[in-house]
């Protein structure tokens, strides 16, 4: 096998794109689950968002345009999946399922006419010399808009659940609704707004697929990304940071086992395939290990809220 | 004084009960005014509707002379209405000052707030640490908590809903001091309970309810102790007859009982021994999280604990599941009545099947035999004089106190020969928790040894010959009832902490 095939500096540089998806995601995902919903329908959303994002992208020629519906399309998912759960009260468990299988189902059926077509991708930032530098300019400046708006957005994620009062609000309502309820705060819409963010954050990883990374429209594209994210969040103990480390994790470990792959590595294919799926497992089973006791875990996490009074 | 909130004719129904029905009363500023009432007569609804949280059917409010209507309790709040609720309503996952912001308006920046809070409880004898998690501290510091986020919006009046059921003796005399400190300085207090003592010490204006309705006004300094709890129940209670059985041998023995928490923010117990005759009411106070619900899981075997250390007539059972415990005579009723002691959408008489099938021979060749099983319900039913259609019913729609009754007399009358039972007349009105304590008694009276784990001070020493007090996981000697004061019994369950009183 030959390693000096891989080079490092594409290597870092492909794997923040494979990341990307998941890291939207999961991030979306763990807004969600912080206000005390489980929202299994990853998957579904952010297939979703992958079609709704390449049919607007290729209509419009605009990719811009396709990740703003992508973003509109994951939310509308979501609202599906807020108004059974929060408003009629349906488990939250089954209908993320259903909301994954339904996903699927309705994005293949959108897609038809979609398959084997290329829509304009987005072209990577120029920043002058900043990206001719050697490594640094492939590696950190040398990327597209989404992915500087992604780490955006775990920042953002991060100050607005530490600093602000409506963050203090959101993570007071996943911890006890009732107490907020009694408080005066409007449980139902706080979540509702939740859920409507993870929705939109699982489109456009979703559409990240179909419009940057490979990118065509192909029939259960998403292949278990969505899953990925789910548990992502929970082994980042609901931290963005730690979200942020995970979606790397794991999309370094898929983007070095391609690599190896074609460098003619002496491992079954079978097993490196599995290989970013088994070490997130594993990394996830340490670390929970570690903390003990869950204590991070937002203790109305998939409770249904109804006001009784 | 002038009048600072009136009522009148207020009236709130829910589908099958009149919760308020025509309730007028007025609250005088600076006034500490008592709301007197069993549990279900209506305190909580009444409250509520103060507080925003209900909007009444009918009637109207004053507050200071204006139309008071508040719709939510951000309305309330704005208004000069605090509340502290009865369960309280902290997210124990944040930390003091997070948790005080949540209940504010305008919450200042973290920093100024974290000062104010540690003025405010300092002037109050309150002393909080703003940074801690909620989740680490203990009841009364919980209810600090509660307390010192009302005073930050210097509200004209507080309610406080049942403050003291989670209180050592000397934590309510300083709360009751600085609660004088604030009607001093001007502000009304709304203060609802059913423990009379504690009305006569400190209100100076009561209103009674029963049944939704207001049943009468009492001066509680005047009246006696006596007089309240008849207007408040609607009739002479008798307090338990004392039993003359002799102690015996003794059956329940547990020695250096150790165990982690189940959860996180649970009470590891540590070290803990006790022993219980036959015939015998052991007492086992303390305050709410200090181990109780533990200490009965490991009594119960739904925690299995080292070898040796639960001993039931000599044999070990330390390792026991609770099914074999139950068939050895090791009985147990837990606290939680819906959901734990009881599952809330099975009969009754699924229920009777669920802890009495050993003791009972409710199995027939493997087979659960129904007809045993209904005609044990029905016993139940009958001997406990429990109000209910029939053995049919979902436990749900039973009544607190009638639910208590049958989930007591469930364990009674498959003849125990331990039964240890955690607070069993939490929330039951006062006939429903003279009936039990009188089986409890009668029960001991036929040899059996009896535990009952309670943190209402009043009914252990009522029914229980010796008392020990678990604190922080750990228990107490255990000491003859005759002798004790509440004073000590107040020292046995740690005392007031670090609390101090207030800079009056």
């Amino acid at each position: 096998m030959d390693l000096s095939s891989i080079s490092p500096t594409l290597l870092i540089a492909s794997l923040m794109v494979a990341a990307t998806p998941i890291l939207l995601a999961a991030l979306g995902e763990m807004v969600v689950e912080k206000a005390g919903v489980l929202n299994l329908g990853v998957e579904g959303m952010m297939i979703m968002g992958a079609i709704s994002g390449f049919i607007a992208g290729v209509e419009t020629g605009s990719p811009w345009l396709g990740f703003f519906v992508a973003a509109i399309g994951g939310a509308a998912m979501a609202l599906l999946f807020g108004v059974l759960t929060q408003v009629l009260l349906s488990n939250q468990v089954a209908t993320g399922l259903a909301l994954t299988l339904f996903g699927l189902g309705l994005s293949s059926l959108f897609g038809q006419g979609y398959v084997g077509i290329k829509a304009n991708s987005l072209k990577r930032l120029d920043m002058g010399f900043l990206s001719d530098l050697p490594f640094f300019g492939r590696v950190v400046f040398g990327h597209d808009p989404i992915v500087y708006l992604s780490l955006l957005l775990v920042f953002a994620v991060w100050a607005f659940l530490k600093f602000t009062r409506a963050g203090l609000v959101l993570r007071a309502v996943g911890e006890s609704h009732d107490a907020a309820h009694a408080l005066g705060y409007h449980v139902r819409r706080v979540r509702m707004m939740a859920i409507a963010f993870g929705g939109a954050c699982a489109g456009l990883g979703g559409a990240y697929l179909s419009l940057v990374r490979v990118p065509q429209w192909t029939e259960g594209m998403t292949a278990g990304a969505g899953w990925i994210a789910l548990a992502i969040v929970v082994f980042a103990s609901w931290r963005a940071g730690r979200v942020l480390i995970g979606a790397y994790l794991f999309g370094g470990i898929v983007v070095l086992q391609l690599n190896l792959q074609t460098a003619g590595a002496k491992v079954p294919v079978e097993l490196l395939s599995a290989a970013p799926y088994l070490v997130t497992i594993i990394v996830l089973v340490l670390i929970s290990g570690r903390a003990g006791r869950g204590g991070d875990t937002p203790a109305d996490l998939g409770k249904p809220f109804h006001a009784s009074t | 004084m002038t009048t600072l909130l009136e009522l009148s004719g207020l009236t709130k129904a829910y589908p099958g009960v009149v919760a308020n029905s025509d309730v007028s009363f007025s609250i005088a500023r600076g006034g500490v005014h008592a709301l007197l009432g069993e549990n279900g007569a209506g305190k909580s609804t009444l409250v509520k509707t103060i507080y925003g949280l209900v909007k009444p059917d009918s009637g109207s409010m004053r507050l200071n002379g204006k139309p008071y209507t508040p719709s939510e309790p951000r309305d309330a709040r704005a208004a000069g209405v605090a509340m502290v609720f009865q369960h309280f309503s902290l997210f124990e996952a944040l930390s003091v000052a997070e948790n005080v912001a949540l209940g504010m308006e305008t919450p200042p920046p973290m920093r100024d707030l974290s000062r104010r809070i540690r003025e405010v409880s300092e002037a109050y004898g309150l002393p909080l640490d703003p940074t801690r998690r909620v989740g680490d501290l203990s009841a009364g510091e919980r209810q600090r908590v509660e307390i010192v986020r009302c005073l930050l919006q210097d509200p004209s009046l507080l309610i406080m809903d049942e403050p003291t059921s989670v209180l050592t003796p000397q934590e309510v005399g300083i709360l009751f001091a600085t609660l004088r400190k604030l009607a001093l300085e001007g502000t009304s207090i709304l203060y609802i309970s059913h423990k009379l003592e504690e009305i006569r010490a400190l209100c100076d204006a009561a209103t009674i309810l029963r049944g939704g309705k207001v049943v009468g006004e009492a001066n509680p300094r005047k009246a006696s102790a006596a007089e309240l709890a008849e207007q408040m129940v609607g009739t002479k209670l008798t307090p338990p007859k004392a039993r003359a059985g002799a102690v015996g041998e003794i059956i329940l023995q547990v020695s250096r009982l150790s165990m982690p928490p189940a959860s996180q923010f649970g009470t590891p117990l540590k070290n803990v021994s006790l022993a219980v005759r036959a015939g015998e009411v052991l007492g086992i106070g303390g305050v709410a999280g200090n181990g109780q619900d533990e200490l009965l899981s490991a009594l119960s075997g739904e925690r299995r604990t080292s070898r040796e250390t639960v001993l039931l007539e000599g044999t070990d059972v330390s390792r026991m599941p609770p099914s074999a415990r139950r068939a050895a005579g090791l009985l147990t009723a837990p606290e939680e009545r819906l959901g734990h002691a009881a599952a809330p959408d099975m009969s009754l008489t699924e229920n009777a099947v669920l802890t009495g099938t050993a003791r009972m021979g409710l199995l027939r060749n493997g087979f659960l035999s129904w007809s045993r099983a209904r005609s044990f319900a029905k016993d139940i039913i009958a001997q406990f004089d429990v109000r209910t259609p029939g053995p049919g019913v979902a436990a749900r729609s039973l009544s607190g106190g009638n639910l208590q009754k049958f989930v007591i007399g469930r364990e009674v009358l498959q003849g125990p020969r331990v039964l240890v039972v955690n607070q069993p007349t939490w929330g039951v009105d006062a006939s429903a928790a003279a009936a039990i304590r009188q089986a409890l008694l009668d029960l001991a009276a036929e040899g059996a040894g009896i535990v009952v784990i309670s943190q209402d001070l009043d009914e252990l020493l009522e029914i229980s010959d010796r008392f020990a007090a678990l604190n922080g996981g750990a228990l107490g000697e255990a000491v003859p009832t005759s002798s004790l004061t509440m004073e000590q019994i107040g020292l046995m369950l740690g005392g007031a902490h670090d609390l101090e009183e207030a800079h009056v």
